[in-house]
């Protein structure tokens, strides 16, 4: 069978200058990323920070070439170079950034956010853009009285939505998601990974999905990479993974995983207290 | 005694469909040496409440208190010149969205020398100097050359952790920060709560913490309040909010956690409480 989307030896440099008089030198962000996705499975990619999840995760999105190695859509392999990327392939494809105020054109109202993929890229009439627009507002928990209102006018989570309502406009076949819950309560984050998992059942739809988040990983992957300074350090089912990490950072992960253990909160509270009693002493 | 009090907070914005309300009556009152976390659904206020207190919100926003008092000081009735001393010097904030509020064309480096300049009084060398220990405090990785390197050179969470150094860097007495943590795993997340821990009990730092993570809330808080639809529905001692929930919408807060899900659905606020909550 093919897989959706697979990459071999996948690296990216990045060209940085040593500061001031130091001359330009290469950092290597991703050094070779080995991994192959079937439809309607998620995979997704946890590690420190600055180890190159996005940076991975933009050249998956098509967003920016590799360096080397090779990226397959549906076994076909890709190389968008400096070109464009076509059509067809773009709605095939698409990215909900991690940061989502600066992927929002700050002078479109939301209603043309998320109807402007359905213009570009399909011949559907005026008044059925805006009904699905508005259908989908709705399916991330916003209302259509928000249709109108520009990208500065919505708090944090909100922004986040509506990032992932334009990216599932065009029912995509492969999601890249970088961390696309994390300004999330509780609550809204529930209803969009639920919101998620519908899509994936419905459509096959298949996701490579970035979070630091380890519980939600656990809810939603399929397969896990955890990534290191630029290395995969390690990969599996979420089963093997969450049983028995390997590697230490993945170790690391789990211990400092913060609990909300009502023992461990009492503990705390007496800590701190008796610390407060001891600074106020004369 | 309390450091800021804010009494009856109302910030109503006006907009093409008329006027919305997006925090609605709020009081909020933080000691010195205390940590108040801010807990809530999306979109209920918690952001605009605290950049009202700032005085960051735009011009469309219209915001009324019966009171809004720092150390004794009324922060309504403060002049421009008063406001922009207090304001970035003894109050400052780590905002939600950090690579948006960094600017984009000028390195890390020279705008948290910046901020040591103009609003900690250091001299340029003595800038340079502490932005480097700041880099270091917050666990910047190669710190000399991340000072040279703009936003977009960095990654999501790299460019929080220049945030919260800028935040950090006058010594504040009042550090409200809003999601701190969203773009770090959790070992980076670690340290920069055992950071800002340090700073509270060290310099005595009172700190309001936004966040939507119940980890970091029972890790770090010593009061909680929880905010839904621009009011307030809870406010307790974090150890009475786990142990006992009064309001429905709590309870689902602490109940949504991804590990309860059943049959690969996790439950949302409204299967708890359609009807008991106020519309
Ligand atoms: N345009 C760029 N130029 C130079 N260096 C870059 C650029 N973009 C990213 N980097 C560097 O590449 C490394 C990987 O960055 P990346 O954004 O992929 O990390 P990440 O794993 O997504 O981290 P985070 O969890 O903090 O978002 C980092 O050290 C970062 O500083
Ligand atoms: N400039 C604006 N004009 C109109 N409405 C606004 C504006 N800024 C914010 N709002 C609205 O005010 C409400 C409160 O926003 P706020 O950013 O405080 O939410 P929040 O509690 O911080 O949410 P999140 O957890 O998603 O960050 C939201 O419904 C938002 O859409
Ligand atoms: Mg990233
Ligand atoms: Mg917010």
């Amino acid at each position: 069978m093919t897989h959706v989307v697979e990459g071999q030896a996948l690296t990216q440099d990045y060209v940085i200058s040593a500061g001031m008089f130091g001359k330009p030198k290469l950092l290597r962000a991703v050094k070779g990323a080995n991994f192959a996705v079937e439809q309607g499975k998620t995979l997704a990619i946890v590690g420190e920070s600055g180890s190159g999840k996005s940076t991975l995760a933009r050249i998956i999105a098509l967003i920016d070439p590799a360096t080397g190695g090779t990226l397959k859509i549906d076994g076909q392999p890709v190389a968008i170079g400096r070109g464009r990327v076509p059509r067809e392939l773009r709605s095939k494809v698409q990215m909900v950034f991690q940061n989502p105020y600066g992927s929002l054109n700050p002078r479109q109202k939301i209603g043309d956010v998320l109807m402007e993929p359905l213009m570009l890229n399909t011949d559907m009439p005026a008044s059925e853009r805006h009904d699905r627009a508005e259908a989908m507002l709705k399916r991330v928990g916003l209302g259509p009285e928000h249709f109108n209102r520009y990208p500065h006018m919505f708090s944090g989570g909100q922004r986040q939505r509506i990032a992932i309502a334009r990216a599932i406009m065009l029912n995509p076949r492969l999601l890249v998601l970088d961390e696309p819950v994390s300004a999330l309560d509780l609550s809204v984050q529930a209803q969009v990974l639920n919101l998620l998992g519908e899509l994936q059942e419905e459509f096959g739809l298949t996701y490579v999905f970035i979070s630091h988040d380890l519980s939600v990983v656990r809810f939603l992957a399929d397969e896990v990479m955890v990534m290191n300074k630029g290395d995969v350090v390690e990969q599996g089912s979420r089963e093997a993974l969450f049983a028995d990490p390997q590697h230490p950072y993945t170790r690391q992960l789990f211990a400092a995983t913060p609990v909300t253990d009502i023992e461990a909160i009492r503990a705390r509270v007496a800590r701190r207290q008796a610390m407060r009693l001891a600074t106020s002493a004369p | 005694m309390s450091l800021l009090t804010i009494r009856n907070l109302t910030v109503r914005f006006a907009t093409s469909t008329g006027s919305f309300t997006a925090v609605d009556g709020i009081d909020v009152h933080v000691d010195a040496r205390e940590v108040l976390a801010i807990v809530g659904e999306s979109g209920s206020g918690k952001s605009v409440s605290m950049l009202a207190v700032m005085g960051l919100l735009p011009d469309t926003a219209t915001v009324t208190a019966d009171e809004m008092t720092f150390d004794g000081r009324d922060m309504l009735a403060m002049s421009a010149s008063e406001r922009r001393r207090l304001i970035g010097r003894e109050i400052t904030m780590i905002f939600q969205e950090p690579i948006a509020s960094l600017n984009p064309s000028y390195t890390a480096g020279f705008q948290i020398e910046e901020v040591l300049r103009l609003n900690a009084g250091l001299s340029s060398r003595e800038a340079k100097k502490r932005a480097l220990e700041l880099f270091q405090a917050v666990g910047i990785p190669e710190p000399e050359r991340r000072l040279a390197s703009y936003p977009h050179q960095m990654s999501g969470g790299q460019c929080q952790r220049v945030m919260i150094a800028m935040a950090i860097a006058t010594n504040p007495r009042l550090l409200i920060a809003d999601e701190p943590t969203t773009a770090l795993d959790v070992t980076i997340q670690k340290q920069i709560l055992d950071l800002l821990m340090t700073l509270q009990e060290e310099h005595g730092m009172a700190l309001i913490l936004i966040t939507h993570d119940m980890g970091v809330v029972a890790e770090t808080a010593d009061r909680v309040v929880v905010q839904y639809k621009g009011k307030r529905m809870e406010e307790a001692d974090v150890l009475s909010l786990f142990e006992a929930p009064k309001h429905p919408y709590t309870k689902a807060l602490l109940s949504a956690l991804p590990e309860n899900a059943v049959d690969g659905k996790l439950p949302t606020v409204s299967d708890f409480l359609i009807e008991e909550l106020p519309q």
